[in-house]
């Protein structure tokens, strides 16, 4: 293996520096909470790092935060992190889970079924 | 907590449904053979909070795990977005399933019949929280095959959850699986509790 490559392997660096040591998401986003770009950045911003600005590169459509994690190769919870961030910066919008005690809803329940069966 | 798009930007309703069973009973597959998306993988740091609830009394150093979810995709119209998360095989990871099972719709449990006893912990589990579920035995090569209603028997199941035979690997017999779940969800809405 050449060396170079272990030794900038990404892995040294921590996932909670990237977070700045912070593990408490502002928002309690879900692993399925959705976010959208929705104000691009000018490259003048402050406070944006690399990871917050990939976060708004990859989020043009709808991603959820598993995704995001995965596409990133984050731990989810830097990635809530992160999406706080953006969220109280403006530069995304979030869609949250429909809520349990609404699972209620007759539509949802049809619209799962028919996009099952078109499958 | 979180803001509500503008109305420039509209967006689908995320849905969550589980695949749990025990470890090697082909979750992940299921999940691969319905997802629109190359099964993905995220991961979740256990902090040294979150151990603590973990039960690790008498371990005094700091600890962290990482535990490890692959996930599909599957789109319904404009209006949702299904994700179908395979569980965390080791049920020391019950934090997780939490998480996990907070507003899901519905979980699958995968069985084998060679070792039917793997997925007591998950229909146990879900049991208890009111998740609705179904269990649906794969079917391996080579494994015992038996009658549906054995199963049920062995499982000790309610005779109102469904149980149904399943190939992982074919996309017709997990989306089969998926509309059980969905409609034995449906079925049991005007009684579902947190």
């Amino acid at each position: 293996m050449n060396p170079d490559e272990q030794l900038y392997d990404e892995q040294v660096v921590r996932p909670y520096v990237i977070s700045r040591g912070r593990t408490e998401a502002r928002a309690n986003l879900d692993l399925i909470s959705l976010a959208v770009a929705i104000r691009q950045p000018t490259g003048l911003e402050v406070g944006l790092d690399p990871e917050h600005l990939a976060i708004v590169r990859l989020c043009r459509r709808p991603l959820s935060v598993a995704e995001i994690a995965a596409a990133l190769d984050l731990p989810a919870g830097t990635v809530r992190v992160l999406l706080g961030d953006l969220l109280d910066s403006g530069f995304v919008a979030v869609q949250d889970p429909q809520p349990e005690v609404d699972v209620l809803d007759e539509r949802m329940y049809r619209a799962v079924l028919d996009g099952l069966r078109a499958l | 907590m979180a803001s509500v798009p503008s109305d420039k930007v509209r967006m689908p309703t995320p849905v969550k449904l589980l695949i749990a069973g025990g470890f090697g009973v082909g979750k992940t597959t299921m999940v691969g053979a319905v997802s629109e998306i190359k099964p993905l993988r995220t991961e979740e740091v256990l902090t040294d909070r979150s151990v603590g609830v973990d039960d690790l009394s008498g371990v005094e150093r700091k600890t962290t795990t990482t535990v490890a979810m692959d996930f599909g995709r599957i789109s319904v119209g404009d209006d949702y977005v299904l994700y179908l998360f395979g569980t965390p095989g080791q049920e020391r990871f019950w934090f997780v399933w939490d998480e996990l099972a907070r507003g899901a719709l519905g979980a699958v449990v995968l069985a084998d019949t060679r070792r039917l006893s793997d997925c007591f912990p998950s229909v146990d589990y879900f049991e208890r929280r009111g998740t609705p579920f179904v269990v649906a035995v794969n079917c391996f090569e080579g494994a015992p095959v038996y009658d549906l209603a054995e199963v049920k028997m062995a499982l000790s199941l309610p005779a109102d959850i469904p149980v149904l035979l399943c190939d992982a690997r074919r996309r017709a017999s997990g989306k089969e699986v998926l509309i059980t779940l969905v409609q034995h969800a449906y079925s049991r809405r005007p009684v579902a509790k947190v």
